[in-house]
C-alpha cells in the first residue's frame, strides 16, 4: 500500500463508513494489523479501525486504501506482507483461509 | 424428444435444490457478500452430507469413485447448485467437490499417482495456465512462453495471465511452445510443481470479481522434467482445445441458475412493492421485463441441456456448447440487469445479491473465450471447410 501514514487521530478524523482495507503499524513504520472493513461492518473503515484501536497496543499510524474491492486487496496485503517480512504482522490473528504466495519482481 | 425429467434427475435435482435451500442460504445470511468460501468447519461438515448423497465430486469418472452421473443430469444439478449469492464463481462454496484438472485422466500412471490422485483426495490443487498477456482466446497463435529441451529436462521461460489459484496451487498446467514453426501443432502442456525454482506469481490481479483474484505468473529457467509432460510433444492444443469445449456447459449452468434465482426473487417482489397507489406487477413495463427473463432462461436452458444431450451421446458438440456459454452468459447479464431494474435502489445494494452478481456475469461474457470467439467458433462449424 503506497497511501500516506497518518497519525490516529488524523486518521480518526477523515475516515468514514468506505468499504475498503487499512494498516495500522507503531512509529517505526512497522505494520502491526492488516485488516479490511467489508459490507456487513457496522459504519465501514470508520467502524472497523475505531473498534481495533483500543485493542493493538504501540498502533500510532494508519492507512487505508477505499476499494470495494476489499476481500482481494486485504489477501493481496497479507501475501505481500508475507513475501516480505516471511509472516504475517503481529497482531492478526491465524488465518482460517489457505493464504497465496507471492514472489513479487 | 423428452423434454421431461426424468424420475431419477426428479429426485436429484430436488435433493440439491433442497441442500441450497436448507444449508447454503441460510450460511450465507452471515457471510460478508463477497465471501466465496466458508468457514473450514461448516465446509468438512457440508463435504459430508454431500456424500452422504452420493453427489459428492460430481465430474469424476465412475472409475475414479465419481457417482457416475450423464451430462445432462449434471448440468441440470449445476443450474440448481448456483442459485445463491455467491453461485456463480462458487456454486455451493465448493462442497459437492469436482473433478478439478480433468485433464489429468489422461495422464501416465506416474503422473496420475503424484498428481491425480492427491488433487482428488483434496491433498493437493491445481491451477490452469493457458492465457498470457499477448491473448487467450487464440492460444495456438498466443503462447509465447517457450519451451526449450535440455536432456531430459525442459527450460521454460515466459509468463501467464489471469490465471486462477496460482498462488495457492501445488502444481499448475502449463502451455508452452515447443516448436516456433508449427503454430497449434507445436504447443505442449507440461504438470509444473509451484516449488519449482524459476516458477513466480508475480502479482495479484484485480479485476470485477471482487471475492477472487487472477495473478499473474512468470517463469524464469524452469527446468521441468520431461516425464512431466502431459500426453504428446507439440500436442498440448488439443488438451487446451478439450477443456475450453467442455468448460462451457457448465459455465452456461451456472449463469441460468443465477438467472433462475434472480428471476425469482423479482416474481416474489414485484407483486409486494407498490408504486403510484398499485403493485409493481401490474405495470406492462415491470411484467414485459418478467416476460423477458423467463424466455431469455427458457432459451439458454434448452440449448444448454441439448449440448450436453450430444455430449452424452458421444456426438460432436463444440458448436452446442458454443452457443450454450454465448447465449446463456448474454441471457443471464440481461436477466440479472432487469431485476436490479425491477428492484430499484435495493437492486444496487449489497444487501441483495443482484449486485454481485451483476458484476460476476459481466464476466462470464469475456471468461471462458469471449461472445465473439463462440460466434467465431461456431461461424466456423457452421460454414466448414469454406471458411478456410
Amino acid at each position: 500500500m503506497n497511501k500516506p501514514w497518518m497519525t490516529v487521530n488524523d486518521a480518526l478524523a477523515v475516515l468514514r463508513g468506505n468499504l475498503g482495507v487499512f494498516q495500522l503499524a507503531d512509529s517505526q513504520d512497522q505494520v502491526l494489523f492488516i485488516g479490511f472493513a467489508g459490507a456487513n461492518s457496522a459504519f465501514g473503515l470508520k467502524g472497523v479501525v475505531s473498534d481495533l484501536l483500543p485493542d493493538i497496543e504501540q498502533v500510532s499510524q494508519v492507512r487505508f486504501e477505499v476499494t470495494t474491492a476489499y476481500h482481494t486487496r486485504y489477501r493481496e496485503l497479507l501475501m505481500l506482507h508475507q513475501a516480505d517480512f516471511g509472516a504475517l504482522p503481529p497482531a492478526n490473528p491465524p488465518l482460517t483461509f489457505k493464504l497465496g504466495k507471492l514472489s513479487p519482481a | 424428444m423428452d423434454l421431461n425429467l426424468t424420475t431419477e434427475q426428479d429426485m436429484l435435482v430436488g435433493m440439491v435444490r433442497r441442500f441450497v435451500k436448507e444449508e447454503i442460504l441460510p450460511l450465507e445470511l452471515n457471510l460478508d457478500p463477497d465471501a466465496d468460501e466458508l468457514a473450514p468447519t461448516d465446509k468438512a461438515r457440508l463435504i459430508e452430507k454431500t456424500k452422504a448423497m452420493g453427489l459428492y465430486g460430481l465430474d469424476i469418472p465412475p472409475v475414479y469413485g465419481g457417482p457416475d452421473i450423464d451430462l445432462v443430469t449434471r448440468t441440470l444439478l449445476a443450474v440448481e447448485m448456483s442459485q445463491h449469492r455467491a453461485g456463480l464463481y462458487a456454486p455451493c462454496y465448493g462442497t459437492f467437490g469436482g473433478a478439478g484438472l480433468a485433464q489429468l485422466f489422461e495422464a501416465t500412471e506416474a503422473q496420475k499417482e503424484r498428481y491425480l490422485y492427491p488433487a482428488l483426495r483434496g491433498e493437493k490443487k491445481g491451477f490452469f495456465g493457458l492465457s498470457e498477456p499477448s491473448g487467450g482466446s487464440d492460444p495456438a497463435r498466443a503462447i509465447q512462453t517457450k519451451a526449450q529441451r535440455d536432456g531430459d529436462h525442459y527450460i521454460i521461460n515466459g509468463g501467464k495471465l489471469w490465471i486462477s489459484g496460482a498462488d495457492r496451487a501445488d502444481f499448475g498446467l502449463v502451455f508452452a511452445r515447443t516448436d516456433a514453426d508449427k503454430g497449434r501443432n507445436g504447443v505442449t502442456c507440461f504438470i509444473v510443481d509451484t516449488d519449482t525454482p524459476g516458477f513466480h506469481v508475480r502479482r495479484v490481479v484485480h479485476t470485477l470479481r471482487s471475492a477472487h483474484y487472477a495473478t499473474e505468473l512468470q517463469f524464469e529457467d524452469m527446468r521441468v522434467p520431461a516425464d512431466n509432460i502431459l500426453g504428446e510433444v507439440n500436442r498440448g492444443f488439443a488438451i487446451a482445445n478439450d477443456r475450453l469445449t467442455r468448460q462451457r456447459i457448465p459455465y452456461a449452468a451456472g449463469c441460468i441458475g443465477v438467472a433462475i434465482k434472480a428471476q425469482a426473487l423479482a416474481l416474489d417482489y414485484v407483486p409486494q412493492r407498490e408504486t403510484f397507489g398499485a403493485p409493481l406487477s401490474t405495470r406492462q413495463s415491470i411484467q414485459w421485463m418478467l416476460v423477458d427473463n423467463e424466455m431469455d432462461i427458457k432459451q439458454s436452458l434448452w440449448i444448454t441441456l441439448e449440448a450436453a444431450a450430444k455430449a452424452d451421446r458421444g456426438e460432436g458438440f463444440r458448436k452446442e456448447a458454443a452457443m450454450a456459454k454465448l447465449v446463456a452468459t448474454e441471457a443471464g447479464g440481461r436477466v440479472v440487469d432487469r431485476c436490479m431494474q425491477m428492484f430499484g435502489g435495493l437492486g444496487v445494494a449489497k444487501d441483495l445479491p443482484f449486485e454481485r452478481w451483476f458484476r460476476e456475469m459481466r464476466i462470464r461474457r469475456i471468461g471462458e473465450g469471449p461472445s465473439e470467439v463462440q460466434r467465431h467458433v461456431i461461424a466456423r462449424e457452421l460454414l466448414g471447410a469454406s471458411l478456410r
